[in-house]
C-alpha cells in the first residue's frame, strides 16, 4: 500500500505523487445541539393504541436476547433460548426474537436449544469486550465461533488504535474479521461510550461500513454510557448516506441501556423517520438487550387488559 | 498473517448520491394513530364583546363576525366588531387609567401585576394552547411548547424590568409615553400580544390592543386573565375587528405610540397615516430570510434547520427561512436529504399531538400561497411537494420546495408566508452573501458551517436583524428582534424592547 510517511520538519509537496487518502478523515461533521434537538422531536411523538401494539411486537421481533456474563451456565442459556422462541406462554401472538447473543463457548448449546426455530445465534468475538489482544487470536476466536455454529459475529473494534489515529489498522482489522466470518453476518461494535464525540461516531461508522460491516452496533453493554438516542441517530444517518452512495443497506444495532418499551419505541420512531420502513425488520435492525423483552411483554399485557402486572409474572430468562 | 488489502478506506462518506438508488420508503406499514389533545376543559363563549375599561361590553355597531377553526371551518365564536366610537371609548379608558392610576403607580407595583399575569398564564397554559390551536390552526405541539411558554416568559421578563428602569438607561430617567395603540397579526396571536403588552405596561404605559380578525380568541382569554389578576380597569383594552378598526385605532388623536406587527404593505400605510403627528412608532414587518448552507456544514443538522426554518407554524413566520442558499458542491445531497425529510412531515389535524404541519390560517392566505406556487411554476421553477394527503375540509397547503429559481422570480423576492421554500445555489462566499442581501427585506438569516470564524465573518455581512448560526427560529425574551430595510423599524425584546415605550 502506498503510504506517505511524514518526516519531521518536511511538509509533503505536490511532487510526491502518491498520497494515501486513507489518512484523511472526510466524514461530515456532526452538530451535537442539532442532533439533540432532532432526538427531542422524535421523543415527542405520541404512540398510542394500535400503533403502540404494532411497535411493541415489532420491537420484540428485533431483539437480540443477550446474556454475556462470566457466570452464564448452559442451563441459563437454554432457558434464554426457550424464552427467545416463545416469549410468553399466554401470548402466542407475540413474535419470537431475532437472535440469541452469547459468548463463543455457549454457541453450541444455544444452537442446539434453538434447533428448528428461525432464531439466529450471535456470538461476541474478537476479544470482547475490550478487543485488547492480538489480531491473530481475535481472528481465531471468530473462526472458532463460526465453526461452533454462530450465524452472526459481534466484533469489537480496537478503540485504542482508533483514538490514536491508526484508522487504516482499524479498517484492515474489520476487513480481516469479515473474511474470517465466512457466511456469518458481521456486526461491528464501536463502544461509542469510549469515543468521546459524535464526529468520531460518524467517522467510525463510515469506516466500518466501507470495510464491510453488515451491521454497525453502538456498544458492548459493558461500558457506560451504552446506546443513546443521539449516537444512534448519527449512525442511522451514516447508514443512510452509505445507502445513497452505494445502494447497500447496512443494519443498525443499538445495544445496552434500552431497558424499557418506552425507550424502544422512541428508537423505532427514529428508525422509521430516518431510514424508513425498509429497515424495520430483523435483517436490518436489532436491539441488543436483556431486560427489554420483559418490559415489552408487560406493556403488551397492559394494552390487552388495561392493567399492569408485576414483573413476578414474567420469567426472568 | 497476511492481510489482503483489496479494500482501502475510501475516505468515509464523501457526500455523493448514486443515481440509481431507490428513494427511502416512508411507507404506511406503521402509522401513528391519532393522539388528540383533549379540549373538553376549555370554555369558549358563544359570543365575545369588546374589553374596554376592565369589562366586556357590546360594540356600538352591534355587529359581530365569526371566528372559525381553519382546520374544519366550524364557527368557534362570534366576535364584536369595533367601530370609531368603540375605538374612542377604548382610547379614553386607556387615557383615564394612564392619568389616574398606571403612570402614578410605582414600578415595583406594576411589576407585581405583570408577575401575576405571567403566573396565571402558566396556570392556564393548557387551555390557552388549545384555544390558540383551535382558532389559528397551528399544531398543538407548537402552541404547547413555543407560543404559550414564550408568551408567559415575556411577561416574566418585563415584570423584572418594571422597577429597574433607571438601570436600563444609565444616567437617564425614563418616563412613559402615554397610550399605546398596538395592532398584532394572526401567526402568533398570544405571543405577539405578550411582546406588545408586557414592555408597554412595564414602562408605565397603558394599552389598546387589536388582535387579528382570524385569531382574536387568545387575546380575549388574556383579557379574562387581566380580570383575574385584578389589573386596574383601562390599563389594557382589547378591541376586535378588521383592518378598518386597526386604522381607526392607530390614527386616533389620543394615541401616543403605535406598535404594529404584520405585513409590509399595511406597515407602510400606518407609517403614512401618522406622518405629521408626534406619535412614536415601531413596525415589525415582513421578511424573506435566507439560510446559507456552506459545504462544511453539518449537513443532516442543517437540513433539520431548514425544515424548522420554513415549516414551523406552516411558514406563517415573519422570520421564516424561506430562501435556501446552498453551496454548489453540496446542493444535490442537501436537496435529496431535504426531500426525504419532508416526506416524514405529518400534515393534518392541528389538535393531533403528532401533527407537524397544521392548517393554513385562512382561506385568503391559502389562496395567496397557491397563487405564489403557480407563479413560481410559470416563471420556470421546479416544484417538489410531499405526497401527504390533505383533509377535505379546512385550509391546507402541502410542504413545497421550488428549486431552480432565479433571484428575479416573484417567489424569491416577495414574502409568501406559507410552507414554501425556494432554493438557489452559490459558489463563493461573496456570492452567497450578495444573494442573501438582495431583497427588499432584512429580518433574519441563518448561517450553517462548522467553522466558527466563518460564522462571524458571514453574519457580519448579512443585513438582517437576527442571524442564527447552526440553528434557526430560536426566541427568547432577553433577545432583541427587529428588521432592516422593509422588514421594519425599532426592536422588540430585551433591553432594546423598553426603548420604544419611554421618553427621557
Amino acid at each position: 500500500m502506498p503510504r506517505y510517511q511524514f518526516r519531521e520538519g518536511v511538509w509533503p509537496t505536490m511532487s510526491l505523487q502518491k498520497i494515501d487518502y486513507s489518512q484523511f478523515r472526510r466524514s461530515p461533521t456532526i452538530d451535537l445541539v442539532g442532533v439533540e434537538e432532532r432526538v427531542a422531536k422524535f421523543n415527542s411523538r405520541s404512540i398510542k393504541k394500535e400503533s403502540k401494539m404494532f411497535a411493541l411486537k415489532l420491537a420484540m421481533s428485533l431483539c437480540d436476547l443477550t446474556t454475556l456474563d462470566a457466570k452464564d451456565t448452559p442451563g441459563k442459556v437454554k432457558q434464554l433460548c426457550a424464552k427467545a422462541m416463545r416469549p410468553h406462554e399466554d401470548l402466542p401472538e407475540v413474535p419470537h426474537v431475532a437472535a440469541v447473543c452469547v459468548y463463543p463457548n455457549m454457541v453450541k448449546i444455544a444452537k442446539k436449544a434453538l434447533e428448528g426455530s428461525k432464531i439466529n445465534v450471535a456470538a461476541v468475538a474478537t476479544g470482547f469486550p475490550s478487543g485488547m489482544t492480538s489480531l491473530k487470536f481475535r481472528l481465531d476466536e471468530t473462526r472458532w465461533a463460526v465453526s461452533e455454529g454462530a450465524d452472526e459475529i459481534d466484533m469489537v473494534i480496537s478503540r485504542g488504535k482508533f483514538l490514536a489515529g491508526e484508522w487504516q489498522t482499524v479498517f484492515d482489522e474489520i476487513v480481516a474479521v469479515k473474511e474470517a466470518c465466512g457466511k456469518a453476518h458481521l456486526k461491528v461494535i464501536f463502544e461509542t461510550g469510549e469515543l468521546s464525540s459524535l464526529d468520531q461516531v460518524r467517522f467510525i461508522s463510515d469506516l466500518a461500513m466501507d470495510a464491510g460491516a453488515d451491521f454497525i452496533k453502538t456498544s458492548t453493554g459493558k461500558v457506560q454510557p451504552a446506546a443513546t438516542l443521539p449516537v444512534t441517530l448519527v449512525m442511522l444517518e451514516a447508514i443512510r448516506d452509505f445507502y445513497y452512495r452505494t445502494g447497500k443497506k447496512i443494519g443498525m444495532k443499538p445495544a445496552g441501556g434500552i431497558a424499557t418499551a418506552k425507550i424502544a419505541i422512541q428508537y423505532l420512531v427514529m428508525l422509521k423517520e430516518t431510514l424508513g420502513e425498509d429497515w424495520m425488520n430483523p435483517h436490518l435492525y436489532r436491539f441488543g438487550a436483556s431486560a427489554l423483552a420483559n418490559d415489552l411483554l408487560r406493556q403488551i399485557v397492559k394494552e390487552k387488559t388495561g392493567r399492569y402486572q408485576s414483573f413476578d409474572y414474567f420469567s426472568k430468562d | 498473517m497476511a492481510l489482503k488489502k483489496k479494500k482501502t478506506l475510501s475516505g468515509g462518506s464523501v457526500l455523493k448520491v448514486k443515481a440509481s438508488v431507490a428513494p427511502l420508503n416512508f411507507g404506511t406499514q406503521w402509522q401513528y394513530v391519532e393522539a388528540l389533545e383533549g379540549s373538553d376543559h376549555v370554555k369558549i363563549e358563544p359570543k365575545y364583546g369588546l374589553f374596554i375599561d376592565g369589562k366586556f361590553v357590546e360594540p356600538h355597531s352591534k355587529k359581530y363576525f365569526d371566528t372559525i377553526n381553519p382546520a374544519n371551518e366550524k364557527v368557534l365564536s362570534k366576535i364584536a366588531e369595533a367601530d370609531a366610537h368603540d375605538v374612542n371609548l377604548a382610547v379614553e379608558a386607556a387615557r383615564r387609567s394612564y392619568d389616574n392610576v398606571w403612570s402614578k403607580m410605582s414600578g415595583k407595583e406594576r411589576g407585581k401585576y405583570l408577575f401575576r399575569i405571567a403566573r396565571i398564564m402558566q396556570e392556564r397554559a393548557r387551555e390557552l394552547a388549545v384555544v390558540e390551536t383551535l382558532d389559528g390552526g397551528k399544531p398543538i405541539r407548537e402552541s404547547k411548547s413555543v407560543d404559550i411558554p414564550l408568551a408567559a416568559a415575556h411577561f416574566f421578563y418585563y415584570a423584572g424590568w418594571a422597577d429597574k428602569l433607571e438601570y436600563a438607561f444609565s444616567g437617564r430617567s425614563p418616563r412613559p409615553l402615554g397610550v399605546a395603540a398596538q395592532v398584532i397579526p394572526w401567526n402568533f396571536p398570544l405571543l405577539m400580544a405578550a411582546w406588545k403588552i408586557a414592555p408597554a405596561l412595564a414602562t408605565g404605559n397603558t394599552v389598546v390592543l387589536k388582535p387579528a380578525e382570524t385569531t382574536p380568541l387568545t387575546a380575549l382569554k388574556l383579557a379574562e386573565i387581566f380580570q383575574e389578576a385584578d389589573l386596574p380597569p383601562g390599563v389594557v383594552n382589547i378591541i376586535t375587528g378588521f383592518g378598518a378598526t386597526g386604522a381607526e385605532l392607530v390614527s386616533h388623536k389620543g394615541v401616543n405610540k403605535v406598535a404594529f406587527t404584520g405585513s409590509t404593505e399595511v406597515g407602510k400605510k400606518i407609517n403614512r397615516a401618522i406622518l405629521g403627528t408626534d406619535k412614536r412608532i415601531t413596525l415589525e414587518l415582513g421578511g424573506k430570510s435566507a439560510h446559507l448552507i456552506f459545504e462544511d456544514a453539518s449537513i443532516d443538522q442543517a437540513v433539520e434547520g431548514i425544515v424548522n426554518g420554513i415549516f414551523f407554524n406552516q411558514g406563517h413566520v415573519c422570520c421564516a427561512g424561506s430562501r435556501l442558499l446552498v453551496q454548489e458542491s453540496v446542493e444535490k445531497i442537501v436537496l435529496r436529504k431535504l426531500f426525504d425529510r419532508m416526506q416524514t412531515l405529518a400534515v393534518g389535524d392541528p389538535m393531533d399531538k403528532n401533527t407537524d404541519i397544521g392548517a393554513i390560517n385562512s382561506h385568503e392566505q391559502m389562496k395567496k400561497i397557491e397563487g405564489y406556487i403557480a407563479s413560481g411554476k410559470t416563471e420556470g421553477a421546479k416544484l417538489f411537494q410531499t405526497s401527504c394527503r390533505l383533509p377535505s375540509k379546512g385550509f391546507w397547503a402541502k410542504p413545497t420546495v421550488l428549486s431552480e429559481v432565479a433571484q428575479s422570480f416573484r417567489v424569491v423576492q416577495e414574502e409568501i408566508f406559507g410552507p414554501v421554500l425556494t432554493v438557489q445555489s452559490f459558489r463563493t462566499v461573496e456570492e452567497g452573501i450578495e444573494k442573501a442581501n438582495n431583497t427588499p427585506y432584512g429580518l433574519a438569516g441563518g448561517v450553517w458551517t462548522d467553522k466558527g470564524s466563518k460564522i462571524f465573518s458571514v453574519s457580519s455581512h448579512l443585513r438582517a436583524g437576527v442571524v442564527w448560526a447552526n440553528t434557526y427560529n430560536k426566541f427568547d425574551p432577553t433577545s432583541p428582534f427587529g428588521g432592516y430595510k422593509e422588514s421594519g423599524m425599532g426592536r422588540e425584546g430585551g433591553i432594546s424592547g423598553l426603548l420604544p415605550y419611554v421618553q427621557f
